[in-house]
């Protein structure tokens, strides 16, 4: 806790710094509006309107928050919180796909996992692999996924959540074949002299041992996660989710929607790693790890 | 039907070799084999299985139509290299890693700065800034400039945590010699706590390379001039030519590959002291 008065002034910095960008980067359209008018303008109106703009181009932290409570709160108490205005439709939208991409990302990671380390086989073939899908930018291949899945019928939701289990998934396995090689040798040797049988083993020493691992590996994950659920409502042509307010933000100009929907999705992101972060606080003590 | 059983045969034959060969001693040629006839049988059967099958090549074109379309069109994929990789990854990475460097080595100079800004570095780099491509789009134009801009934020906070990581690498015992020595803050910076924080670094210029190139890509989703890997992409997927694509595809992955290799070859040649670039045993 000791942190926090350092942090505030960074983060106190960042929106002095967001305020003088925006008057800085939305000054030449307020004098050229003025210039229009044919008014003079002084600085202090030049000021404001730079914070009042219709399309800034750096829109002032307020207008953005502005813009959050109204396509948020606003819609709640005016009962319409799933309407298709509300940035809670669209996060919801986002949200499950990345879930849905999470929770396949990581049973996939974790078999894989399980695989790699009990068949050396397959640790000789297929690791070298998983290491080298992630120097590959696997996003590219994002609209084609998309795209694909589409023309054989699947769309919605399934499509994203593909995406997203890719991403998510290279995580997992790294963090888990560590996990589940961690015990040493005395440990392994500990059960054998219990005649402990495959099973046994796996349930009781090494995936238990594993979860230190496992946790760090899914709060990355479910950040990539997020990633890959936004890009991939791109290519479909914003139809429903964050990614899909972003590139329509950016089709019509419309920065304040642009901004709202990346601080929505980046509050998102912070929360579900911080969910990530409780679970894992709350499993190791449980398990007398931390 | 033949090629069913042909790709089954090949699979199994490829699986049976592996098995084989991964049962001997490790050595260097085994460790390289195994992984490169996982992928050949994989090829195999990729390509058995669209011509048993059939399968539309709108849905999934075979390796050898997409080696045909890579050959035949390498005007187009060097072009959109260049655009993309060269102009809009390249100078982007070497912008932002740098400038990370820097405010690394200012972070480390001030303690307060480090409490306040690598919690919020930290937070930052989970966050998902790919978003700010369209941002950057609008700031700085359809061409190269904007994906070098979404490059460059992508890639600074994972390098800032890292060399500021790397730069407390060395503990108490190490700084307290070069006390005795009398040797001073630049000496100390360049002869121990630098070399010291060179493998904190250079993981943070691999995690970079990655995200340098997918910054690059998307932030073309967002609006392009007529070229690049990220434009060509999505208006050939648009096209269903999916063959075109899948090259683009091998291009990026070819790309990514050499960019993390080359990175990684350097960090051989620079850290080839440290316990994990030794001949191992």
């Amino acid at each position: 806790m000791k942190n926090i008065g350092p942090i505030l002034t960074v983060v106190a910095a960042i929106f002095v710094l967001w305020y003088a960008g925006a008057v800085a980067l939305n000054a030449s359209w307020a004098y050229d509006k003025a210039k229009r008018a044919n008014v003079e303008i002084t600085f202090s109106e030049m000021v404001t309107d730079t914070m009042n703009q219709k399309k800034p181009k750096l829109p002032a932290p307020h207008q953005v928050g502005k813009e959050i409570w109204k396509t948020t709160g606003e819609m709640v108490v005016k009962g319409r919180a799933f309407s298709k205005r509300s940035l809670i439709y669209h996060s919801w939208i986002t949200l499950s796909a990345t879930l849905l991409g999470f929770a396949m990302g990581t049973a996939l990671g974790v078999s894989l996992s399980v695989g790699i380390v009990y068949n050396r086989t397959m640790d000789m073939s297929v690791m070298p692999w998983v290491i080298a899908s992630q120097t590959i930018p696997i996003l590219a291949i994002a609209p084609m996924i998309i795209v694909v899945l589409n023309a054989i019928g699947i769309s919605g939701l399934l499509p994203k959540a593909v995406i997203s289990m890719y991403l998510s998934f290279f995580p997992v396995v790294v963090g888990m074949v560590k996990g589940l090689r961690s015990p040493d040798h005395m440990m392994v040797d500990q059960m054998k002299t219990w005649s402990a049988s495959k099973g046994q083993e796996f349930w009781k020493l090494r995936l238990p041992s594993s979860m230190p691992f496992l946790f760090p590996s899914l709060k990355v994950a479910m950040a990539a996660s997020l990633v890959g659920a936004i890009v991939g409502e791109l290519p479909t042509g914003a139809v429903a989710g964050l990614g899909a307010r972003l590139l329509a933000g950016s089709y019509y100009g419309q920065t304040i929607q642009i901004w709202s929907a990346l601080i929505t999705a980046a509050a998102l992101a912070a929360a579900l790693v911080a969910i990530i972060g409780v679970i894992q606080k709350v499993v190791l003590k449980r398990m007398g790890m931390a | 039907m033949v090629w069913i059983v042909f790709g089954i045969v090949t699979w199994l034959l490829g699986w049976r070799i592996n098995s084989y060969l991964s049962q001997q001693p490790r050595t260097r040629f085994t460790a390289l084999a195994v992984p490169v006839i996982f992928g050949l049988t994989i090829v195999m059967l990729w390509e058995c299985a669209v011509r048993g099958f059939e399968i539309n090549p709108v849905l999934l074109p075979a390796p050898t139509a997409i080696a045909v379309t890579f050959a035949t069109s390498i005007p187009t994929l060097w072009q959109d290299f260049v655009q993309t990789v060269i102009k809009g990854a390249m100078s982007g990475y070497i912008l932002g890693c740098g400038a990370a460097f820097l405010t690394a080595l200012v972070i480390d100079r001030f303690p307060f700065l480090q409490r306040g800004l690598l919690p919020v570095g930290n937070f930052v780099a989970a966050l998902p800034i790919i978003g700010m491509a369209p941002i950057m789009v609008m700031w700085f134009g359809f061409d190269w400039q904007s994906k070098a801009a979404v490059v460059v934020i992508m890639v600074f906070f994972p390098m800032l945590v890292n060399t500021v990581e790397g730069l407390q690498a060395t503990d108490h015992m190490q700084r307290d010699l070069m006390r005795t020595y009398g040797s001073n803050y630049k000496q100390t910076l360049f002869k121990l706590r630098l070399p010291a924080a060179m493998p904190f670094v250079f993981n943070g210029l691999k995690i970079s390379t990655t995200l340098a190139l997918i910054g690059a890509i998307v932030a073309e989703f967002f609006g392009s001039p007529i070229k690049g890997m990220g434009f060509r992409i999505s208006t050939e997927v648009g096209r269903l030519a999916l063959d075109m694509v899948w090259a683009e595809i091998v291009v990026a992955a070819l790309a990514g590959s050499l960019f993390y290799g080359g990175v990684a070859l350097l960090e051989k040649s620079v850290t080839f002291w440290h316990p994990s670039q030794r001949k191992s045993r």
